[in-house]
This record gives C-alpha cells, sequence and structure tokens, in this order.
C-alpha cells in the first residue's frame, strides 16, 4: 500500500469527553459500520467497558476517507494503563485530542498529551460538545494554546453526538496528520500494542508493521519473549477482521501466530521474519510492573484449583496481572496478585467471578515495601502479613508517587488539605491559565492507592483530574494495622500505614466493616491493634429476626425461590472462624465513605 | 393436631379480589375500583369451579376464601359458589371477613351455606397504630363483628394482627394481644410487617419496620398467648389445641389444593400454577373456556424434598433428625421425640436455619 495514502492516529480524551462516541460516528460517516448495525460504544467489546463507560482493551479499526486508508487505535482510558496507552500511541503518528468544551483539559489527558509530543506526534485538538449549551469553546481553546502551544484557531469543534464536524474532523487529519514512513524492503520490525486472547483462535495481537513487510504463512519471531511462531493469519479489521495476504510498513492489523498466552505477545513486543530477523527490537518494550497487590480468596476453599486455572487463564488475556500462591491463616489457600491500580485490581476479581464463576475474597490491598533488615539483608514485602518482627526491621522504606494534578482554581485550597492528610509533600504549583492549576505533590503510593482518587473527585464535584507516575523509594515510619474477627486475627486484612495515621485508620476500618459485615447469629467484635494494644472496636450486633411472616398457598414458590437466593448470597461469603463476611468487603470498605 | 395423613387431603382456595380500600403494605393481587365485575367475576368464579368438579376434582377437606375482601361480595353469591364443592363431612371452611362489612344477617348466611370458620383482619386495637398501617377500621366494630360470629353458631374465629408499624411501642402492641385474647379467638395470625416491593410502604424507608423490634414484639406476642392457651404450630400462628387451621396446615405438609379466581394459586403433586392476576383477565379466560393459568414450574424430587422439610420446619412437625445439625444451630432448634422442631429464637431465624437444611 501506498504510504501517502496511509494515516494512523489514536484519539486521546478524558473520560465522558466523548472518545467512544467519536469512534462510534467516525465507524459510521466512513461506512465501516452501517446504521443497522451500529450499537453504541462500538469497540468497547467487554460488557465491563460498556458498563463503567471506560476503555480496558485497545482496538483497533480500519476506515477509507476520500481515498485514504485511516486506522483508529483506540486506548485504555485510566491512570492504571499508561503503559498501554504509550504503546498504542508509539503505533501512530498523529493524535486527535478530544477536550470536552464544557469542562477543558484534564491531567491525565495532558499526560498523554505530553507522551504524544515526547513521540513527535502531531496533535490535531478538538472541542468537543459544542452543542451543550455550557460548552465554551473559545475559552478551552485559548487554555489548549497556553498550555500545548497549539494555536486557538487550528482547533476544530465538533459534536460527536450529532456528528457536527466531524467530516471536517477526517479531513484535517488526512492533511495535518504525516503519513507513516518504513522501507518495505528493510527487515520486518512490527509493533504488537494489544494482546487478546480468543478462545477458538490463541492470541490475537494488534500489529503496526514499522519495517518491511509481514507476510502470513511464515515463521515469525518475537524478539522480546524469544519464541518463533508461525503467522498462521494476518488480516485488518474493518471493524469486522478481514485476512489479507501481507501487512506493509504503516499498515496496523491483527496478527494470529497459534500463541496460547499473550504473556508471549506483550504490548511493545517487536515481531520480525525468523528467516531475516531485524537486528533490534524497537524501543520502548517494559515488562509490566503491578503497583497493587492483594490475596485473592476462593470463598469456598474447594475452589482454589479452579481459582489457579482462571488466573492461569485470565492471564492469557492480561499480562499485566501477576500471581503466586500464598496461604493464610484466616483465608486459607489463595494467591498473591499484583496489579497495575486499584481499577485494575477491581476488574480483575470481577472478571474471574464473572467469566469463571467463582465466587472470591480479596484482602486489603497493598502496595510493595522495602524493608532494611538488621541484619543487612533487604526484602520486598508487598503482603502485610510478612513483614518481619519488629525487632528484625532496621527501618521500613515505601514507594512514592509523583502526582499531577490539573484543577479549576477553587478547589486548590482543599486539594492541598487532600495531600496534606495523605502525607504529600508539594513539589510545585503553576497556574495553566489564569482559571487552573496544575498541583504537584510527591505522596506515598499507599496513600494513594486507597483512596485518593475517590476523594480527589468529590472535593472537587469532579472537576480535577489526576495523573502519576512512581517515583522511588523513602523512609518512612510504618506500622503494621492488625485486624481482629470476633477476637481471632484476620492475618488478610492486615495493613501497613503511617505510625500517625494508624489510630485513625483503625478507627474508620472498624467504623466501615461495622457496615459491611452483615449480622451473624451472635455478636462479632471487630478491634483494629498493632501488636497487642488494641486501637479501636465495634460491635455487629447478633441477628435476632430474619424469617417471613407469611408462607400459604400462593408464596410458597417465592418463599423458596429467596431461600435459593439467599443460599446462594451466602456462597458469596467467607467464613473467617465463624464470622461470614463479603468477598468484596475490603474494595467496598475503601469505597465507602466515611 | 391433625397428624401427617393432612398429606392425602385436598384443600381449595378461593380468591376474591376486591377490597374497599387498599392498605398501603399489601401487595396482594386486589384493586378498589373493580367493583362494576363483581357480579360477572362471581359467575366466572362458579362457572370454572363447575368445570373442575365436572372435571373429576377430589373431595375438598378444607376450604379458604380469601382476598381482598371476601365480605364486600354478596354472602349469597359467595355461598352459591361453595355450594358447587364436593365437601367431606367435617370440611373446614374458612372465610376472612373484615370487620366493618360483618353483620348479623352475614354470618347467619355464612353458618347456612356451610362456613364453620372465620377470618377477622384485625390488625391492631390502637387507632394510631392503624392509621399508620393505612387501616381504616372502626375499632368498636371489631367487638360488635366478634358477637355476631358468635351468635351465628360458627365454632372456630381466628383474629389476624400485624406487628412492626411506625409507631407502635411495644406497649402498644401488649395490649392489642391482650385486647385480643379478651375476645376469646380460637386461633391468631400474628404478622411482622413485612415491606414487599412496590407497595407505598416501600417507598419511605422511614416506616420500615425494624428487625429487633419486630423481635421483641414476636417474643411478647409468643409469651402472651401461650399463657392464655394457645399454643404455637407454625411461625406466625397460634391455636387453641384442636382449632389448628386444617387449610395452611395443607400448604405446609405440600398437600394438593386448586385455586379458583384471579391470581390465585394451586399445587398438584409438585407441580405448582398460578391464574392470570387481573380479575377481567380471570373472567375472559373462563367465559372464552381457556386456561385460567398464567404460568406454573414443576420440581424436580430434589427440589420438592427440600421445599417439603422448608415448609415443615415452619410448623410444630419440625423436620426429621438427621435434617440439620443441631450442634451449629446453637439453641435455634431442639428435638423433640423423632423430630427436630425449632425453638422461639429459632422461629425468629427461621431462615438462617432453613439455609443449613440439608
Amino acid at each position: 500500500m501506498e504510504l501517502s495514502k496511509i494515516r494512523n492516529f489514536s484519539i486521546i480524551a478524558h473520560i465522558d469527553h466523548g472518545k467512544s462516541t467519536l469512534s462510534d460516528r467516525i465507524l459510521e460517516l466512513t461506512g465501516a459500520v452501517d446504521a443497522r448495525e451500529m450499537r453504541e460504544q462500538y469497540l468497547d467489546s467487554m460488557d465491563l467497558e460498556r458498563e463503567r463507560g471506560i476503555t480496558i482493551k485497545a482496538q483497533n479499526v480500519r476506515v477509507d476517507w476520500k481515498g485514504h486508508v485511516m486506522h483508529l487505535i483506540d486506548t485504555p482510558g485510566h491512570v492504571d494503563f499508561g503503559y498501554e496507552v504509550s504503546r498504542s500511541l508509539a503505533a501512530c503518528e498523529g493524535v486527535v485530542l478530544v477536550v470536552d468544551a464544557a469542562q477543558g483539559i484534564e491531567a491525565q489527558t495532558l499526560a498523554n498529551c505530553y507522551l504524544a509530543l515526547e513521540n513527535n506526534l502531531e496533535i490535531v485538538a478538538v472541542l468537543n460538545k459544542i452543542d451543550l449549551p455550557a460548552a465554551d469553546p473559545d475559552r478551552y481553546a485559548m487554555e489548549i494554546e497556553t498550555v500545548l502551544g497549539i494555536p486557538a484557531e487550528e482547533i476544530l469543534r465538533i459534536s460527536a453526538k450529532t456528528g457536527d464536524g466531524v467530516p471536517e474532523l477526517l479531513d484535517a487529519i488526512i492533511a495535518r496528520i504525516p503519513a507513516p514512513t518504513g522501507d518495505p524492503n528493510a527487515p520486518l520490525q512490527a509493533l504488537i500494542f494489544d494482546s487478546q486472547y480468543d478462545q477458538y483462535r490463541g492470541v490475537v495481537s494488534s500489529v503496526r508493521v514499522m519495517q518491511g513487510r509481514m507476510k502470513s504463512g511464515i515463521r515469525v519471531q518475537f524478539m522480546q519473549a524469544r519464541n518463533i511462531h508461525e503467522s498462521l493469519e494476518i488480516g485488518v479489521r474493518r471493524p469486522v477482521p478481514t485476512p489479507v495476504a501481507e501487512l506493509g510498513p504503516g499498515e496496523v492489523g491483527y496478527l494470529i501466530a497459534g500463541i496460547k498466552d499473550v504473556a508471549q505477545a506483550r504490548s511493545g513486543e517487536t515481531v520480525t521474519t525468523a528467516l531475516l530477523p531485524a537486528t533490534e527490537a524497537l524501543s520502548g518494550y517494559r515488562d509490566p510492573k503491578p503497583m497493587v497487590f492483594c490475596g485473592l480468596y476462593p470463598i469456598d476453599g474447594d475452589d482454589f484449583e479452579n481459582l489457579r486455572e482462571s488466573l492461569e487463564k485470565l492471564r492469557l488475556n492480561d499480562a499485566s496481572v501477576t500471581y503466586e500462591p500464598e496461604s493464610s491463616g484466616a483465608l486459607g489457600f489463595g494467591f498473591r496478585c499484583g496489579f497495575l491500580g486499584l481499577l485494575h485490581m477491581e476488574i480483575v476479581k470481577e472478571r474471574l467471578e464473572r467469566e469463571f464463576d467463582l465466587s472470591l475474597i480479596a484482602t486489603a490491598p497493598s502496595v510493595a515495601y522495602k524493608i532494611l533488615r538488621t541484619d543487612g539483608g533487604v526484602e520486598i514485602v508487598d503482603n502485610p502479613a510478612d513483614l518481619p518482627l519488629p525487632q528484625n526491621i532496621a527501618s521500613i522504606e515505601e514507594p512514592y508517587f509523583k502526582v499531577n494534578i490539573i484543577t479549576p482554581k477553587d478547589f486548590t485550597g482543599t486539594l492541598m488539605d487532600l495531600c496534606q492528610s495523605k502525607r504529600g509533600e508539594m513539589l510545585k504549583l503553576e497556574y495553566l491559565s489564569p482559571e487552573r492549576v496544575e498541583l504537584h505533590y510527591a505522596i506515598p503510593l499507599g496513600e494513594v492507592v486507597i483512596d485518593f482518587f475517590d476523594q480527589m473527585k468529590s472535593r472537587t464535584q469532579g472537576y480535577a483530574s489526576l495523573d502519576y507516575e512512581l517515583d522511588g523509594y523513602r523512609p518512612s515510619d510504618l506500622v503494621r494495622v492488625d485486624l481482629l474477627l470476633n477476637g481471632l486475627p484476620a492475618d488478610a486484612f492486615s495493613t501497613i500505614v503511617h505510625r500517625d495515621k494508624a489510630f485513625d485508620y483503625g478507627r474508620r476500618m472498624c467504623a466501615k466493616l461495622k457496615l459491611l459485615i452483615p449480622r451473624q447469629m451472635f455478636d462479632v467484635p471487630i478491634q483494629a491493634a498493632i501488636g497487642s494494644k488494641v486501637l479501636a472496636r465495634e460491635t455487629v450486633k447478633a441477628k435476632r429476626k430474619d424469617v417471613l411472616a407469611k408462607c400459604y398457598g400462593g408464596d410458597i414458590t417465592r418463599k423458596r425461590k429467596l431461600l435459593e437466593k439467599q443460599k446462594e448470597g451466602k456462597k458469596k461469603m467467607k467464613a473467617i472462624g465463624r464470622v461470614e463476611v463479603p468477598g468484596d468487603v475490603f474494595i467496598s470498605a475503601l469505597k465507602l465513605d466515611d | 393436631m391433625p397428624t401427617q395423613k393432612d398429606f392425602d387431603q385436598f384443600g381449595v382456595y378461593i380468591h376474591i379480589p376486591f377490597c374497599h380500600h387498599r392498605c398501603d403494605y399489601c401487595s396482594f393481587a386486589t384493586w378498589t375500583d373493580r367493583h362494576h365485575v363483581i357480579d360477572h367475576y362471581m359467575r366466572a368464579l362458579d362457572t370454572d369451579i363447575k368445570r373442575n368438579v365436572a372435571a373429576g376434582m377430589p373431595a375438598v377437606n378444607t376450604v379458604f376464601i380469601g382476598g381482598g375482601t371476601p365480605t364486600l361480595v354478596r354472602p349469597e353469591s359467595l355461598m352459591a359458589c361453595l355450594a358447587q364443592l364436593p365437601l367431606v363431612a367435617g370440611a373446614e371452611v374458612t372465610v376472612e371477613c373484615n370487620p366493618d362489612d360483618v353483620t348479623d344477617a352475614m354470618m347467619a348466611t355464612y353458618s347456612d351455606g356451610g362456613v364453620n370458620r372465620i377470618s377477622m383482619g384485625v390488625q391492631s386495637m390502637t387507632a394510631h397504630v392503624l392509621a399508620s398501617l393505612g387501616r381504616t377500621h372502626n375499632l368498636a366494630n371489631v367487638q360488635s363483628a366478634v358477637e355476631s360470629v358468635r351468635g351465628s353458631g360458627i365454632p372456630a374465629l381466628n383474629l389476624d394482627l400485624i406487628y412492626g408499624a411506625v409507631g407502635e411501642t411495644l406497649d402498644d402492641w401488649r395490649y392489642t394481644v391482650q385486647q385480643a385474647i379478651e375476645l376469646s379467638p380460637t386461633h391468631v395470625s400474628a404478622y411482622g410487617l413485612t415491606v414487599e416491593p412496590g407497595t407505598p410502604l416501600a417507598r419511605e424507608p422511614h416506616r420500615h419496620p425494624d428487625d429487633d423490634d419486630q423481635a421483641d414484639k414476636y417474643i411478647i406476642v409468643d409469651d402472651i398467648l401461650r399463657s392464655a392457651g394457645l399454643a404455637n404450630y407454625e411461625i406466625s400462628n397460634w391455636a387453641r389445641p384442636g382449632y389448628e387451621c386444617r387449610h395452611n396446615l395443607l400448604y405446609w405438609r405440600q398437600g394438593n389444593y386448586t385455586g379458583f379466581g384471579c391470581a390465585a394459586h394451586s399445587h398438584a403433586d409438585g407441580r405448582r400454577w398460578w391464574n392470570v392476576r387481573t380479575p377481567e383477565r380471570y373472567i375472559e379466560a373462563v367465559d372464552t373456556n381457556s386456561p385460567t393459568e398464567a404460568s406454573g414450574e414443576t420440581l424436580d424430587a430434589v427440589t420438592q424434598k427440600r421445599e417439603a422439610l422448608e415448609l415443615s420446619l415452619r410448623t410444630s412437625d419440625g423436620v426429621p433428625v438427621g435434617a440439620l445439625d443441631l450442634k451449629a444451630l446453637e439453641g435455634l432448634a431442639e428435638v423433640v421425640g423423632e423430630r427436630i422442631v425449632l425453638t422461639q429464637r429459632g422461629r425468629l431465624l427461621g431462615n438462617e436455619v432453613s439455609l443449613r437444611l440439608y
């Protein structure tokens, strides 16, 4: 294919700024999907994605517009998936920056724009939702000019909802985003920017050919995984997968190579030919690095092997999850799992339960601490239960995040309070415009993963946005707070917190658990303690009545079904000692407002 | 108390879906604006019953005419339906009555028609609780209604009571139960107010009953009734010996019964089904001689067995030793003879125990 007729771009947008709607409109306008087959959020294929309104897996689609071939690469929309975004961007020559004309640019969008600029990508900026009464495109065009240096008059104004301005946007993409370059006769270098597991076809990878040609039926080498496979099928998504004989430089499509595990075809992987391999892999590859850890335990201990198999299968589709077996006095046998962030953790738990029909309990999430032992040894501990005895610890270091928050200036004070309460250290405060401020903080990761994001949203009515990156380890005065249920320590629920916050944490956790643990047939004391020192105590009073008053001829069927449902509900409860605890108690506790 | 042989008995339920006024906690199939179809509905009932008898309905041991408000219908047409049924000698025949509607003449007609048990919807004896339940009946009417029942010679009388309305104190409830005893009923049903989805009550959380309060009230009613000589024989039912409601026992013993009228449920040997919900659709079905059934289910052997245990556990029949692990139940159930029976505390936590049935 003629390089000059190809355009590869990605859409960068904040959640709810209209990325999925714009993708839908582009599919419609270019005739890729006819109106009859159209459904909302066409490219978000997982139920979870539609329900949550976010993209978790990247997608790509080829459309035709005025004699050109365009590849739209849809990227994940959450801060947990920053690396995946960076690989998707590496497959593009430009991005379409979508900004809500009533809200302005958000931190994560900005971070992705900087990422695009660093990669020398052309940015086509659009203000979306101009049909909204609250839209103020002039103001936000100025803001984009100030922040990103894109001249205000170049910024397009569209409504993805009505389709207004979208054809002009497609024209602008052709006019402004450069065509890809690449030598069709050089050794093959193709970038994998996403892989998904299909139970019938194995791993289906999204690829962008950088140099050379990728052909079907040849032996290909995966340079990072150091494996050789046969390219069984290559093709393009229009969006219906359509096999092709070869993909040349600049082209985006998919590759099926009989791989059974997405870990063998990770985002950032370089594919070359086995016969005449490229001398080096494309740059930018990174092993996935889990940030948040928790234990996942089957509610029914007999499901341990099922959980293992399910994790294996899930990992075929999500190579960023890590897991290894662990055991807990309170919960039995389970797995210590690592996730990219809290949202990722929630999604993985939910997928395991939905797709593999498991009932799981998640322990309190933790980050990875660096323990400096008195004997000079160093160990990384991501499970608070594994913390060495106090006498063996010289010091503990915790991971820090560099956090950037963009907010309307009126919320600066409340956000500074929040950051302070999370032990944050201010690095910089700058005005992006007279109205908007960017705050830079260093904050312990352990504080960020707990409820920072939700708190920030609630304190700013959703107007502030956040981006973060890892910023090394620092020593801190940390202690382990244990939780006791019915007098027995529930090791899996221990958490490492700063000493100054231990009392407050213990008190709040007891209060939340009191709300989340259903009443049992006996009183259940909940205690938080450091060692033998009790910090807080609450009691879940014994349940006294649950019976249904009436059960006559017309009630029998309904009553039986209710009992069946309650029985199912019980299967989602984990018995810790004699106490039945809901499987999502800790995820819920983190979300519960004080 | 009747024994297990009631499993062989056959019951008939007749549903009268009309009310003067809808109580705001009620989720039954009843209507306050369909009085114009009453006559047509009663003719449909009559036809439906005749057809079933002609098709070989078994001899009937128990009849329950409920609603809605059966006393809203002319007693003669109610008795005409009843007369179609092949009753065995000594059959139990109950009619649910609204105290406001009851007259000497009505009770005399019932008695002549073979009714031998009245179930009276009293709910509470305190005016403010009645008001909070959305009930409008007059307390003085309860007294005179009971006298009418007695005067007619109908021997068995149940009083329905409800506890847990907002604003009802423990003393209010104690007073209600004591006043009920004063009326010398042979049977009392006391129900914890239940929030049913879709009712006006469901939309007002501040009026929802509190489980702990209802537990206290359950203990009050159980203690008072027991010392007055009414034994508890099902979670919400108490009776003088020999006056247990045989029709309801038939339900709890998984007996067979046929329901007539809209929304009425039926059961025959593991198949359960229910009729179309509105009176108009019921009338239309009967008039066109098409099935009145809206839907149904057939229980497999395992489910049928579990359902039998769940139902029986609610009663003083209990379940066979071996159906429950007593050790794990910590005083919620006890062994009586060959059976495991719920204790007072266990009756309050009946669901919790049910979930542990093998």
